[in-house]
């Protein structure tokens, strides 16, 4: 089998990457949907009214603000344990 | 067809293929993050968050950012006491 063509290639890494990024996204509203669902709908009725309608928005705006500062805890703590990990590496010298 | 042997051997592979192999288990690596970033937020959403206001007060960004932590610590606990667990198992003769 031949490689790629180079614009075959860039092709395939835009693609993957879409692909990707739409699944990121699938996932994020698959979990808002539940979740918000879950705090904002008590009794369901024949329609969501006005303040469901609010509570679900405010609920996807602090679904998302939860879930950036979940991404900087991670992000920091993934650091913490690699500078822990290059220590125990000097210490062994 | 030697190519692909051996995906991981970077060596035999074309400079194309070597590329898109490191952005393959980059983009991998960058999924991963990601999706563990879904759990601790499904998560730590039940652990912290009552009712959704108008924005997420520092108790609520406290127990969040803990959670996560505590998750990790908890994970990592468990490894480690597994790990011991299989090695009596089998220092008793248990394989």
């Amino acid at each position: 089998m031949a490689a790629a063509a180079n614009m075959e290639k860039g092709e395939l890494i835009s693609q993957v990457k879409q692909q990707i990024a739409l699944a990121n996204a699938q996932e994020m509203l698959a979990k808002m949907t539940h979740k918000c669902f879950t705090k904002c709908i008590q009794k369901p009725g024949k329609a969501l009214d006005n303040s469901d309608q609010r509570c679900i928005s405010q609920c996807m705006d602090r679904y998302m603000d939860a879930w950036y500062l979940v991404s900087r805890t991670y992000g920091n703590r993934l650091q913490r344990e690699q500078y822990r990990t290059m220590d125990s590496m000097d210490m062994s010298n | 067809m030697s190519d692909y042997e051996n995906p991981t051997d970077f060596e035999n592979l074309s400079p194309n293929d070597k590329e898109l192999q490191e952005f393959l288990m980059i983009e991998k690596q960058k999924a991963q993050v990601n999706a563990q970033i879904h759990e601790f937020n499904e998560v730590c959403w039940e652990k912290c968050i009552g009712k959704p206001s108008v924005k997420l007060d520092h108790a609520t960004e406290t127990c969040l950012s803990n959670c996560v932590d505590r998750f990790i610590d908890t994970s990592l606990l468990i490894t480690q006491r597994f790990a011991q667990m299989l090695q009596k198992r089998s220092d008793s003769g248990n394989m």
